[in-house]
């Protein structure tokens, strides 16, 4: 038994009903536990004062809306080379989700830059990049919408995924020759000297592992509709062409 | 109960509103269009039952 | 593929086609600017570079949608599909002639334009070196943002939504160059990775171009 058994429509839709509660419940507790904990039980920081506390949002978002394009990649790579349905429809389930989490990455940065550094947007590298890619999704989205017959869809919109995440990354190296930055370097990163300092990163990781259950829970979630919406077009289908 | 936010709860305070708010609003419409796309499912499932279709 | 060449290119050049119509609209836009802007001339010669590039690239953007939208409705890309032609081959056809009768003129006029935005001679030169390597992404990239839009009715602002950001590095890299170059700086990194851009997309883009047109005309 192999996990591509799971991408039989019917096999996934069994498999995601089970997980579906788990998973749920587990991202609703990382995120109250996370949320909580680094909201009311974490100190203020020295420079930043209480914004600080904006981190157990701005991060894992920020984290959030860049893996969901490297699932979106993934599943797109699938769809082209072993043509499960299955994936095709992950990948557009996740595509809003995506953009959502990127979305408030952009607005939490932007409300804790202007306190921080006195201005709503700034052009860094970081912030230039993430608004690209928030661009990238509109326009993977735009074309799933466009197009009517849903396997061309599937196919156009995995090619542009695929190119995109070539551009994006190019677009990321650019941006870095094109400013120096203010944004600061990784919380998170192997470099201690980067680091923020544990009070913060431990309720920090809850919150990111918050986020990320959330995300899963949430493609399980809209690749179930998918996958219902493909049956009824079918089913449709069959109608129209017995009604003749 | 709630922390001294200082002179940066109007920031800290709307971040948390607009990240909820918008994480809310996701969780909200994907329930809602998955309710509909079940419903909608079973309906057509069943008139086509109805119609001696597999 | 010179005779697919050479007829999308008479086709552009004749009435109706389009021609003049990307030079027309890099005119004005250089001309609206001034007049938003202030005409501060210091201000205009900071702000030159860029606008020279916007205005390129969004000329580009103008005729790109009939690239294959004109063959595909009256059946001629069909056609080409099934001739011995390899289909990339097709798009990189197209893609030069749209850059001959977009790109070039745009390159060629740039400088012109750029006496407009108080552009001194030495920015004049790496504009029209920068735009030179540059265009050809353009047309290229758009090509494969017209290939996958081919069957979408009206798809010309989807065209745009999907290719602009794709347009991002090489917008960033040729600005710089000639940025830098009317500054007197160190500007080879840019001019580099703007040649790298450009011959990397010339190379892949049509395979997913020509995977587009596939997928399209099923």
């Amino acid at each position: 038994m192999s996990i591509w058994d799971y991408a039989n429509p019917k096999k996934f839709m069994q498999v995601s009903a089970v997980l579906l509660p788990w998973v749920t419940g587990l991202a609703l507790s990382c995120l109250a536990g996370g949320l909580v904990w680094g909201f009311f039980l974490t100190p203020d920081d020295y420079r930043q004062g209480s914004t600080v506390k904006i981190i157990y949002l701005h991060v894992p978002a920020a984290i959030m809306g860049t893996s969901a394009w490297f699932m979106m990649l993934v599943a797109s790579l699938i769809w082209l080379i072993r043509r499960h349905h299955v994936s095709a429809l992950a990948a557009k389930a996740a595509a809003p989700v995506g953009l959502t989490f990127t979305v408030i990455g952009l607005v939490t940065g932007a409300i804790w830059g202007q306190p921080m550094w006195g201005t709503w947007w700034a052009w860094d590298p970081r912030l230039t990049a993430f608004l690209i890619l928030g661009l990238f999704y509109l326009g993977y989205i735009a074309l799933w919408v466009a197009v009517d017959d849903p396997d061309t869809a599937a196919d156009l919109t995995s090619v542009l995924c695929i190119v995109g995440s070539v551009f994006a990354v190019l677009s990321r190296y650019a941006v870095l020759f094109w400013n120096q930055g203010l944004h600061q370097g990784a919380s998170l990163s192997l470099d201690a000297a980067e680091n923020v300092s544990n009070v913060y990163a431990w309720p920090l990781w809850v919150c990111i592992a918050g986020f990320g259950m959330l995300f899963v829970s949430l493609v399980l979630l809209r690749t179930r509709t998918e996958v219902r919406g493909r049956r009824l077009s079918a089913l449709l289908a069959r109608e129209r062409g017995v009604g003749g | 109960m709630m922390p001294d936010l200082g002179k940066y709860a109007g920031a800290v305070l709307s971040a948390y509103g607009a990240s909820l708010a918008g994480l809310i609003g996701l969780v909200a419409v994907s329930l809602w269009q998955g309710a509909r796309m079940k419903r909608t499912l079973r309906d057509v499932e069943a008139r086509s039952k109805a119609a001696g279709d597999v | 593929m010179t005779a697919l060449f050479l007829r999308d290119l008479r086709l552009a050049v004749r009435a109706g086609g389009g021609f003049g119509l990307g030079l027309a609209f890099y005119l004005l836009v250089v001309v609206l600017v001034p007049l938003a802007i202030g005409p501060d001339a210091a201000v205009l010669a900071r702000i030159a570079p860029g606008v020279l590039w916007v205005g390129a690239l969004l000329a580009c953007l103008l005729s790109l949608d009939r690239l294959f939208a004109l063959d595909f409705e009256d059946g001629s890309l069909d056609l080409l599909v099934t001739a011995p032609l390899p289909l990339e081959g097709v798009v990189a056809a197209k893609a030069l002639a749209h850059w001959v009768v977009t790109g070039l003129p745009l390159t060629l006029m740039a400088p012109v334009l750029g006496v407009m935005l108080q552009l001194g001679a030495g920015g004049a030169v790496w504009l029209v070196v920068s735009l030179a390597l540059g265009t050809p992404a353009l047309s290229v990239i758009g090509a494969f943002g017209a290939a996958l839009t081919v069957g979408v009715r009206r798809g010309g602002l989807l065209l745009s939504l999907l290719v602009l950001p794709m347009y991002v590095p090489t917008l960033i890299f040729g600005a710089e160059v000639v940025r830098r170059g009317a500054a007197g700086l160190e500007f080879g990194g840019a001019l580099v990775f703007l040649a790298a851009i450009t011959l990397g997309a010339l190379a892949l883009l049509p395979y997913a171009a020509a995977a587009a047109l596939r997928v399209n005309l099923r």
